[in-house]
């Protein structure tokens, strides 16, 4: 073989480069050496020169290190792999594994370079090889070369016997199939004696017990012993100069023996208790004033925390990890954390003897050990210290750095809330937490802290005069000033006039004027903001109903508004202005307290949320928009109402008939704070039902006289206005049509009959179809299943796949569980937007999955029947 | 996995050595390589030799000039992982005798080949420096 070709003697011009790339004063320097590098390098791979090669990807190498693109040298590095001599191959490989990836298709054509590499008679280039194959091989290529590294293991070399060990993890790793081919040798290696070919082997185990259960149990009945010995060699084995790390033999094979012991004695009481007296012995024995020590004890503690260790020898990790909590060094103290997380699932107790420390380290000066220590304080609240841990935590809150209090406001929130029973002590910590990072505070806390408001009528009295000493001292935490705002709208009197206090309350004074100071300060300040600005706009709407004398200043605010760009706050100024001007005798009504909130499903709104932020927020985009537009009324009522309420409005002299104020519950949210503004961009685009009913419930003053007979005459025969149109659409859009020229007719509806997309012995699955005016790519399905079978069916499930080209939302379904023989359905909306409409018809795959008697069905299918033009 | 890559970094924040365990496009690493550098160059020596970034740790040492990263699953033992960066200098310090900057610059490919023999797919392989180098000083020898 020849080794007397060094690519790197063979020139100086590698150096002369790093030499230009060194002497580079900008960056702008340095990309014009690369450029001109790069340019000779193409030169050189288009005249095929063979003598620069090496060289060349050399200097590729350094280039990509230097984040430039190099791709055009991949096919370089092929030739080199092919070349025969050492050297050559040796860039060439390491040249492929830098440059390359395994999802590269160059990939594949080296792949039988490899394999003749791999049967090289030179020890050497198995070894380049099987390194290679072991840093970027691809699935493929693990089963088309398994065999030849299956051999390999089995070979006299110690080098190659521990590459072959290490490719072999890749390979079950990519192809966990073949992890039954591995396990016999693997477990016989485990007998050798050279550090590299154990230290490789033990990992191999751990891989494969990771890939397949069959390895797990072969493993733990024929490994256990021999790793056994191995720690007990490597621990008592005498100064062994090439291994050892400050008086410590090899503690990289420590610490993965003991994972392995750790992944084999999980569960499993027959392999913990081999291993009970070696860990005993390396617990105690380890010296723990290096570092080299305290990474064998560290790995110790977690092995005896994962696998079914006595108590005497829990006893033993527990006080390692008491002594590490109180070491000096930052990096143990880091490690402890760590540990005591683990701890916390065997022994709370023991950890709970730290929380003073731990709260200790939650304002250590190093971001990284803070961090830890929070999250261990998160799990360790329970009922009988939640109060003093919030209490250390929130006055931390007030010292703590910029980067920090996110992360520890999102914590104190969910902590407070976990343990809200005691209303009182809930209310003053989150006002503690608006008031200091209030700008921290996610949308979903404030909101369920004003859900909860709303359901403690003996304490919204004491909330408002918080928030509103809150607000006076510190009116730019953004959540706090909207918590604030809502309640002073609604619970504006209780704030004037003391109502309801608590004894431990001090009384305020504050006049009506300087309640509306505050808004208006509000209003003013945060001229960023639009919701906010809205909130304030509604709540200063509501003062005008509560203390009239402030109305016309009040009206003189919002008209300030009126020639705003920002389209919402416009459009309510000029609303609110008309209700102040126009509306007196309805006014008092129409700005009625809010009802009290569902906390109930507020929650478990909430909880759909966190689940599917982007359908939920979606999903209810009509409501939103209509939602800002609800908050003057304070009472929406359910869908058939809004008729007779236009009826009542229309005739300005009419007494109105807000009776018993009923919520729709669902909306509630939007209702209640008219937060849907996010959404106003989308929806305002697609006039929905909602937003024209309540368009015309505002608007209607304006021109009552169009209005009242048109509707008197719709409503003397709202079945007939309900048969015009296509079934399926609901009734309220049939109704208004009649009301708001403007709407169009939802004839384009009749376009599309309904199909049945899917049929089964067991299921029927039809879908009706609607489309928006004027927005003809998109597409709201109903799908509705039936049962066809006499047994119910559970745990319904129903996904749907589209081409790239289209997009798909799906909403949740009406239910999971299928009534039998068509005794009821499951009703699921979905909305498509077709990108490529008028191009591309629609195509759905869709997929079913649900259980009959327990046992688990799946079915599949494609749906090509769609109407045309969808 | 344990490792994910192999980061050398100079006080500047210039990229000296770079090795992916896993595949990262261009721009991730180079987005990747901005923030950890910036997040650990400005630490300050009481501070631990840990930082959380993203999913995965970064346990790093400052020898001199030079700043060594080493990203890792959050399962692995970071100690282990300090004495791993340290066992890499010493097997530098015993081939490039006291090794600097420009050491691993002009030979950038050597130190390549050493860690490819301690490293492997992100598993360590071999941990005696004899044996890490045997093949680099055979190739040196017969050129």
């Amino acid at each position: 073989m020849d080794l007397s070709l060094n690519p790197f003697s063979s020139g100086t011009r590698l150096r002369d480069m790093i030499r230009a790339i060194r002497a580079s004063k900008t960056a702008a320097e340095e990309r014009a050496v690369v450029r001109r590098e790069c340019a000779a390098i193409r030169a050189a791979i288009s005249d095929n020169d063979q003598d620069y090669r090496h060289r060349n990807m050399a200097k590729l190498m350094f280039i990509h290190m230097l984040g430039y693109p190099t791709h055009f040298g991949q096919m370089e590095c092929l030739k080199l792999i092919a070349a025969s001599g050492f050297p050559e191959k040796r860039i060439g490989y390491l040249g492929l594994t830098l440059l390359l990836d395994e999802r590269q298709e160059v990939l594949m054509l080296v792949t039988n370079s490899l394999k003749q590499d791999l049967n090289h008679s030179n020890q050497f280039i198995v070894g380049l090889a099987l390194c290679a194959l072991g840093n970027i091989c691809s699935a493929e290529m693990a089963r088309d070369l398994a065999p030849e590294v299956e051999r390999l293991l089995q070979t006299r070399d110690p080098n190659t016997k521990k590459k072959a060990a290490l490719c072999s993890i890749r390979i079950v790793r990519k192809v966990p199939d073949l992890a039954e081919n591995f396990m016999g040798s693997a477990a016989s290696l485990l007998k050798e004696k050279h550090h590299g070919v154990l230290i490789s082997v033990v990992q191999l185990c751990t891989e494969l017990c990771k890939a397949s259960r069959e390895a797990l149990e072969y493993l733990r009945k024929h490994s256990v012993e021999g790793l056994v010995r191995i720690l007990r060699d490597v621990s008592n084995s005498s100064y062994a100069p090439e291994y050892d790390i400050a008086g410590i033999t090899d503690p990289f094979l420590h610490i993965r023996v003991l994972r392995l012991m750790r992944t084999l004695g999980q569960g499993d009481a027959d392999c913990s208790e081999h291993v009970n007296d070696i860990l005993a012995q390396v617990a105690t024995k380890t010296e723990s004033n290096k570092n080299a020590g305290n990474a064998i004890l560290y790995e110790c503690v977690e092995t005896i925390m994962g696998i079914e260790a006595t108590s005497g020898l829990r006893v033993l990790a527990i006080n390692i990890l008491g002594r590490f909590l109180s070491n000096r060094d930052n990096n143990i103290r880091y490690v402890a954390l760590n540990m005591l997380m683990k701890a916390m699932a065997v022994d709370t107790l023991a950890v709970q003897r730290h929380r003073v420390t731990i709260l200790e380290c939650v304002k250590d000066a190093d971001v990284s050990i803070r961090k830890r220590a929070l999250e261990l304080v998160y799990l360790l609240v329970n009922d009988t210290n939640v109060k003093p841990l919030t209490k250390e935590l929130v006055d931390y809150l007030e010292v703590s750095d910029d980067d920090f209090k996110e992360d520890l406001t999102a914590k104190i929130c969910s902590i407070v809330e976990k343990f809200s029973q005691d209303k009182l002590w809930y209310l003053d910590q989150m006002f503690k937490v608006l008031t200091l990072t209030g700008n921290f505070v996610k949308d979903d806390v404030w909101h369920a802290l004003i859900v909860l408001i709303s359901n403690a009528p003996e304490l919204q009295g004491y909330s408002v005069r918080s928030l509103y000493k809150a607000l006076q001292a510190s009116g730019t935490q953004e959540s706090l000033v909207r918590v604030a705002v809502w309640c002073i709208g609604e619970y504006g009197e209780m704030l004037v006039n003391n109502i309801s206090m608590l004894d431990v309350e001090e009384p305020i004074t504050v006049t009506e004027s300087e309640a509306v100071d505050a808004l208006e300060l509000a209003l003013k300040r945060y001229s960023v903001d639009v919701t906010t600005r809205a909130m304030c706009l509604v709540a200063l709407l509501k003062l005008s109903s509560r203390f009239p004398q402030t109305s016309k200043r009040i009206q003189a605010i919002v008209v300030q508004n009126k020639g705003n760009t920002v389209l919402e706050l416009q459009q309510r100024s000029i609303e609110f202005n008309s209700i102040i001007q126009r509306h007196q005798s309805i006014k008092s009504s129409l700005l009625e307290r809010m009802p009290v909130l569902d906390e109930a499903s507020y929650l478990l709104k909430r909880a759909a949320s966190s689940q599917a932020t982007v359908s939920l927020t979606k999903s209810a985009p009509s409501a939103a928009s209509g939602g800002s537009l609800k908050v003057p009324n304070g009472a929406v009522k359910p869908p058939p109402a809004p008729l007779a309420d236009l009826l009542d409005l229309s005739s300005d002299d009419a007494p109105v008939t807000t009776s018993a104020p009923s919520t729709a519950p669902n909306d509630f949210l939007q209702d209640l704070l008219g937060i849907g503004l996010i959404d106003t961009s989308t929806a305002g685009g697609a006039p929905s039902a909602s937003t024209d009913i309540l368009m015309d419930l505002l608007s209607i003053g304006s021109y009552p006289v169009q209005n009242g007979p048109l509707a008197t005459s719709n409503i003397s025969s709202p079945g007939q206005a309900v048969t015009k149109h296509a079934p399926g659409t609901p009734q309220v859009i049939d109704l208004l049509d009649g009301l708001s020229p403007s709407t169009p007719l939802p004839d384009v509806n009749a376009a599309y009959p309904s199909i049945t997309a899917f049929q089964s012995a067991t299921l029927k699955m039809t879908f009706n179809f609607k489309k928006q005016p004027g927005k003809p790519q998109e597409t709201t399905m109903h799908a509705s299943f039936t049962n066809l079978t006499s047994v119910t069916l559970t745990n319904f499930m129903f996904q749907a796949a589209v081409p790239k080209f289209i997009q798909l939302r799906l909403d949740p379904a009406s239910s999971s569980t299928l009534p039998a023989s068509g005794n009821g359905s499951i009703t699921q909306s979905l909305s498509v937007t077709n990108n490529q409409h008028g191009q591309k018809p629609l195509a759905m795959r869709i997929r079913i999955s649900y259980k009959v008697n327990g046992e688990e069905r799946l079915e599949q299918g494609q749906i090509s029947n769609f109407p045309a033009g969808l | 996995m344990g490792i994910r890559f192999v980061l050398l970094v100079n006080k500047q924040g210039q990229t000296r050595l770079a090795q992916y365990y896993e595949h990262l496009s261009l721009d991730e690493r180079r987005a990747l390589e901005g923030e950890i550098v910036r997040k650990c160059l400005a630490r300050t020596d009481q501070q631990c030799s840990f930082v959380e970034h993203r999913n995965y740790k970064v346990v790093y040492r400052r020898y001199a000039s030079l700043f060594f990263l080493v990203g890792v699953d959050n399962d692995e033992n970071e100690l282990a992982i300090l004495e791993f960066i340290h066992l890499l200098v010493e097997t530098m310090d015993r081939h490039f005798g006291n090794v600097c900057e420009l050491d691993i610059m002009f030979h950038l490919e050597k130190v390549h080949f050493m860690l490819e023999e301690m490293v492997m797919n992100g598993c360590i392989v071999e941990t005696s420096k004899q044996n890490i180098l045997a093949p680099i000083q055979l190739m040196e020898k017969t050129s």
